[in-house]
């Protein structure tokens, strides 16, 4: 199998994994009954009227961690062809490689002592 | 799977087909084929992990539909499909569909990269590591898409805690991944399992195996790491507007990835079809990888079932205070070793084909270096334990103080 015959067939499978829940969903869209309500369509809330808007601003940690993440994670792609190529790997490259995430335990370490890592 | 689909394309352009359908056809055949394991074995998981909760708590279980209860996951399916399917007046319609679909199949597409045999996978990518952290990171947007499409606070709040957990979590996991594709030095699933001929990978790094293990439980969000549907504060959290066939999605979606994550674990640390006889029949290879696949599976239920539920500042705490710089200290450490092993020609450059005794010199010097890092770790937990317990017996005398002086 060459190349564009695997990545052809990982999109059939990408078109096809979503019709797997599909099915079932549809099946069951065709035998449900329909009973519909004011009170039962609206929104889940301990039996009260749900009060204000519930899409507010949330917490400002969460986007915290999502900026610590959203660093590692991308630099942890451009680990990966490092890792991969570990063994035919020149000494530049390793140090490079050792470089790279000594820069990315500096900002892990920066983050801590800015106790941006304490939930608050 | 390569043999199967050729050989029906060619058979199909034979018989007179258009070459291009006929490609299409047998590559859905071969994704039809793949997919057929993950979505039976679904059937089955569901009853597993119902029986298997119930035995650790002591009960039964499922035992009435069909023979010790096998039935009963289609009786559910019955069930569950004539269920009223209710969508809130307030969610948003689309997203709050494609939430359940996004979520199933985020696991389903992780089965595209996994062999099943030696000679038995759907695609062998050059990249399969790298595509499996990008899928599995979908069912991470998938509940976040439902708890904010279902505009229900509780839901949103869960959807909330999943972002920070899952995201949190997917770090150690990443670089715990990191660790057999270096010591293979390929990306490509066939070639990891492959390149454990000589000396499984849990062997090598016991640490990187117990990083993944943490954090691929926190990603399907089991105990203790199921704050996300904490059912005490958050009612059922994400899932809690969706109703019928949509929650019955999300639910196999679950049990699945972490049969997924017991497969992935198997293949990624302990060799995957590698066994006695394995060589003998595929048969035999697929049944070495389902049984340790299995066995991990199972002792996730286990945990699942055993230990109490953290709080969130808790889980956060221990994921990017101790296990992102353990699992960084485990890939310097791991680097470092095995690239002066190899400068000492006691370690083989190309793991793939290695023997047992290739690999004596490094096993024992990566154990030792593991075991090292696990007793320092050992000292560190040891620390902050006595310290939180002291914390702990501080807390009522000064409780006692505050209330004195209250009564004053």
């Amino acid at each position: 199998m060459n190349v564009l015959n695997e990545w052809a067939f990982i999109g059939v499978f990408a078109v096809m994994a979503p019709v797997f829940p599909a099915l079932p969903i549809v099946i069951a869209w065709l035998f449900r009954p329909r009973k519909p309500n004011v009170l039962k369509s609206s929104t889940y809330e301990c039996g009260v009227e749900t009060i204000g808007d519930t899409w507010v601003q949330f917490r400002v940690q969460y986007y915290i961690y999502g900026l610590i993440f959203l660093v590692f994670d991308v630099e942890m792609v451009f680990l990966f062809p490092w890792a991969a190529a570990y063994n035919e790997m020149s000494l530049f490259g390793f140090v490079a490689g050792f470089l790279f995430i000594f820069l990315l335990t500096d900002a892990l370490f920066y983050a801590w002592q800015k106790n941006a890592l304490d939930w608050k | 799977m390569d043999e199967i689909c050729t050989g029906l394309c060619r058979l199909m352009v034979d018989s007179g087909a258009e070459a291009g359908l006929a490609q299409f056809v047998s590559l859905l055949v071969g994704v039809l084929l793949v997919s057929g394991v993950p979505l039976l074995t679904v059937i089955l998981l569901i009853w597993i992990e119902r029986k298997v909760a119930a035995r650790i708590q002591d009960r039964i279980g499922p035992n009435r539909v069909g023979p010790i209860g096998l039935m009963q996951t289609f009786a559910d399916l019955l069930k569950l499909l004539g269920k009223e399917d209710i969508t809130p007046t307030s969610a948003d319609r689309l997203l709050y569909n494609v939430a359940p679909l996004v979520s199933f199949a985020s696991v389903v597409l992780i089965w595209a990269i996994v062999p099943f045999t030696p000679f038995h996978y759907g695609v062998d990518l050059e990249i399969g590591a790298l595509f499996f952290v990008a899928v599995a990171s979908f069912g991470t947007l998938a509940i976040m898409v439902a708890g904010w499409a279902s505009n229900n606070k509780y839901a949103l709040l869960g959807a909330f805690r999943v972002v920070s957990l899952l995201v949190s979590y997917e770090v150690p996991l990443v670089f715990a991944l990191l660790v057999p594709v270096m010591l293979a030095g390929s990306m490509s699933m066939l070639d990891i399992v492959n390149a454990q001929s000589g000396m499984w990978f849990v062997v090598l790094s016991p640490l990187a195996f117990i990083i993944f293990y943490i954090s691929s439980q926190a990603e399907t969000g089991r105990a203790p790491f199921d704050l996300i549907e904490a059912e005490s504060e958050l009612v059922a959290g994400f899932n809690i507007e969706y109703s019928g066939m949509k929650f019955g999605m999300f639910f196999a979606a679950e049990f699945l990835h972490v049969f997924t994550n017991g497969i992935l674990m198997a293949l990624l640390f302990f060799g995957g079809w590698m066994g006695p006889f394995y060589y003998e029949s595929p048969l035999i290879a697929f049944a070495w990888l389902g049984a340790k696949g299995g066995v991990i599976y199972l002792t996730t239920l286990w945990l699942r079932n055993t230990v109490p539920r953290l709080r969130i500042d808790q889980i956060m705490a221990f994921n990017w205070k101790f296990l992102v710089p353990l699992s960084i200290a485990n890939i310097v450490l791991i680097s470092l070793a095995l690239k002066l092993l190899q400068e000492l020609n006691l370690a083989p450059r190309q793991l793939i084909g290695a023997s047992i005794i290739d690999m004596l010199p490094a096993t024992i010097v990566l154990l030792l270096i593991n075991g090292a890092l696990t007793m320092y770790l050992l000292g560190i937990l040891r620390r902050r334990g006595q310290e939180a317990r002291r914390e702990a017996q501080a807390a009522p005398a000064q409780f006692a103080r505050a209330t004195a002086a209250t009564a004053d």
